[in-house]
């Protein structure tokens, strides 16, 4: 978790000097390979996905197993398809995920592209409120930090940062609910809204499945607030943890850049103090910080997973523990396969940023 | 990769018990940050302690149900003969908080002890020999490293143990899971300070003189790459520790009658919540929260304090720039002459290079 510096460059020592030689090649040329590199990265965990899942044997035998005699199992599972060799399977597989077809949950009979759809659209709007809270709150605090380094406040934040990531989200979750929920009874326990606005929402034309949105659609103001007292708890939980990170981030990097010489002459020409942080010595921190909040869309995904069971927020990780108890593993395959490509693809994102804001990185 | 520059200076007159990994740190800390280091080992041995002495200290089995009085009864308020209450399967909270800390300390010691020996394993391997076994491995642990860890470990849990199982099996499952999570970080850094290693001038003398690559390997690359592993080792124990927490929240923990979780016990207090019992979620967290704290603790504070540019100086030594070598010749330092013989007298020692040199240190 301390690994808050940009990523250690490759070490290119002792191989391929032809690279050095070529300096650049622009911009086009990074970004291509960056985007090539996607494919073997979502290959790769898809690959590891269905090769560790199977070998705890077919899908259908996990699932159905207790439910149906002998015979019927192997009927459905050569049926599926899934008495074949292995390496067929997995060829054919490969070639779905690359379609986008990830065939159908066992347990509840439907497209897994379409469960993607709905929990994903539930899980982005988590992530994305979670990620306005830990800007909100990591990101100035982590300046506070860096001013007054060793100082009281700096001591203080860097206590607040580390309960931050002590405290698992679940167990931040829970306390939230209590205290909020259950003591004060000023906001909503769990769910994403309450039943009355989520039969008005049902009701409209077209939803997104953001319920925020669709809020908006309804244009009623007593549904949309609803929907946003639901996303409060939820979102304090999941944002504080990567807002610890954040600070620290911020922190560090900024006590780098405040060090410099030119943070020094922007000082003697009477920049303010304020202004000196905020412009001077936060600009050009933002690199590894955007590097690592790129990194951090993992670990939202993984806190995604425990937040919406604590809050019962019915996004991709709520479905897929209620997949993995029903053993159907069809989903559960989908499901991390969907998880890897928003990875890998975030990493991308964060790439081509980076190299957007700062030239020495398109090396 | 946390650090790059490990202060390894010790003047070879200090005594041996001030050499001590630890108490070195100790001594070299000043101000805020030796009172979280000492405060995170405070923390942290009283949780080894705990524990150790577990069975003394719980006034009841962790499975225990009843005594001679008859069953304890579910959810009590805390007091009388159950300090903390009792949880809604009957068990006494106390007592599980305190077995739990064996749960845990048994999950942390195999994943960490197995992610090093793999992860160390492979880096060797792979930044010695380089080649393609070397690209493919990177992009591998990569891909790996980009997921999330929690999601990778339930894959893992279904895989080894199919969901829940008894004690060995639980611990070894969890720390299995949790292994495959931390190898990348293990691998990454070990490959990243052996190619760096590899092209040191002590490694081709002993490439001349006729070693075997297996012992320039390990007596030579291994020895002088472990600098940042107590780092890491300190950061991942206490993330495996939340990684556990995790996947016993989610289901994947071990049986309420093989061992004592504290994620299982939140899991099961997710409804006791709503109700308003605080008691039987709230002690298993703070026990999370505090041993996370406290490993956490020690380990960013060795983390700054092998980093000059963060580790907090006594006051006049503002522009001790110096930053210690990274060793070129084992124990080698810039307080050694510049043959990097150690402990040449001749050559005088620089001004706060090391806060064990420090002039002011006697105030």
């Amino acid at each position: 978790m301390t690994t808050v510096a940009m990523k250690p460059p490759v070490p290119a020592a002792g191989r391929s000097p032809k690279k050095k030689t070529s300096p650049g090649g622009g911009i086009s040329r990074y970004l291509l390979i960056r985007f090539l590199l996607i494919f073997p990265t979502i290959f790769i965990l898809v690959s590891m996905v269905f090769w560790l899942m199977r070998t705890t044997g077919d899908p259908i035998t996990a699932a159905l197993g207790g439910k149906l005699g002998p015979d019927q199992l192997a009927e459905l599972i050569s049926n599926a398809g899934y008495d074949r060799p292995i390496f067929i399977q997995y060829v054919e597989y490969l070639g779905q995920v690359f379609t986008g077809n990830f065939g159908t949950t066992i347990s509840t009979n439907r497209p897994v592209s379409e469960v993607l759809f709905t929990y994903g659209s539930a899980t982005a709007e988590l992530v994305f409120y979670s990620l306005i809270v830990a800007f909100i709150v990591g990101i100035p605090l982590g300046m506070i930090a860096a001013y007054w380094r060793d100082k009281a406040p700096d001591a203080f934040l860097r206590v607040f940062a580390i309960l931050c990531y002590a405290t698992p989200v679940f167990f931040a979750g829970l306390l939230l609910k209590l205290v909020f929920a259950v003591w004060f009874k000023i906001l909503p326990p769990s769910g994403r809204a309450s039943i009355g606005s989520e039969l008005q929402m049902q009701l409209l034309p077209d939803k997104t499945g953001i319920y925020f949105i669709d809020a908006i659609k309804t244009g009623d103001p007593m549904v949309l607030s609803d929907v946003l007292m639901h996303a409060v708890l939820p979102a304090l939980a999941l944002g504080l943890l990567t807002a610890g990170v954040f600070l620290r981030l911020v922190r560090t990097n900024v006590i780098g850049t405040l060090g410099t010489d030119y943070v020094n002459a922007a000082r003697s020409r009477g920049v303010n103090e304020f202004r000196l942080v905020r412009t001077h010595a936060y600009r050009p921190a933002l690199i590894p910080i955007i590097t690592v909040i790129g990194l951090q869309v993992a670990l939202l995904l993984g806190g995604a997973v425990l937040t919406e069971t604590t809050f019962e927020w019915k996004g991709l990780g709520f479905v897929l523990i209620e997949f993995i108890k029903a053993r159907d593993f069809v989903a559960v395959q989908g499901i991390v396969a969907l998880l890897a490509v928003i990875v890998a693809l975030s990493n991308f994102i964060v790439d081509i940023i980076a190299a957007l804001i700062d030239p020495r990185v398109r090396y | 990769m946390a650090t790059l520059t490990s202060d390894t200076t010790h003047s070879p007159k200090a005594p041996l018990w001030t050499r001590l990994p630890i108490v070195h740190q100790v001594r070299q800390s000043v101000g805020l940050q030796r009172g979280m280091l000492v405060a995170g080992l405070i923390i942290t041995g009283i949780f080894i302690l705990t524990a150790i002495f577990a069975p003394l200290l719980a006034p009841y089995g962790f499975s225990q149900l009843r005594d001679e009085n008859g069953t304890f009864g579910a959810q009590l308020e805390p007091g009388g003969n159950h300090l903390l209450g009792t949880t809604v399967g009957g068990y006494d909270v106390l007592s599980r908080v305190i077995w739990g800390s064996q749960t845990a300390i048994a999950v942390m010691v195999v994943a960490v002890v197995l992610s090093i020996f793999a992860g160390v394993a492979l880096g060797l391997v792979s930044g010695y020999f380089g080649g393609w076994l070397d690209r493919v491995l990177v992009v591998v642990c990569d891909a790996v490293y980009a997921f999330p860890a929690l999601l990778l470990a339930i894959v893992m849990g279904i895989v080894i143990s199919g969901g829940r199982s008894d004690l060995i099996g639980g611990i070894l499952a969890a720390a299995i899971s949790i292994t495959v999570v931390f190898i990348p970080q293990y691998f990454r850094v070990i490959r990243a300070e052996t190619v760096r290693i590899k092209a040191e001038a002590y490694v081709e003398s002993a490439r001349v003189l006729g070693a075997s690559s297996g012992r320039i390997m390990f007596r030579h690359v291994l020895r002088n790459a472990t600098r940042t592993l107590p780092l890491i080792f300190t950061l991942n124990a206490s993330e495996a520790l939340l990684t556990l927490a995790g996947l016993g929240f989610i289901g994947f923990g071990i049986e309420p009658s093989s061992a004592a979780e504290w994620g299982y016990d939140l899991n099961k207090s997710l409804s006791d919540v709503t109700s308003g019992i605080w008691w039987s979620s709230l002690f298993p967290g703070l026990a999370i929260v505090l041993v996370v704290l406290g490993i956490t603790l020690v380990g960013e504070s060795l983390n700054d304090l092998a980093d000059p540019r963060l580790r907090s100086r006594r006051a006049p030594g503002k522009n001790a720039g110096v930053v210690a070598a990274t060793s070129v010749v084992a124990g080698g330092t810039l307080t050694a002459g510049p043959g990097g013989v150690d402990g040449l007298e001749t050559s005088p020692p620089l001004p706060d290079v090391h806060p064990n040199d420090d002039p002011f240190e006697a105030k």
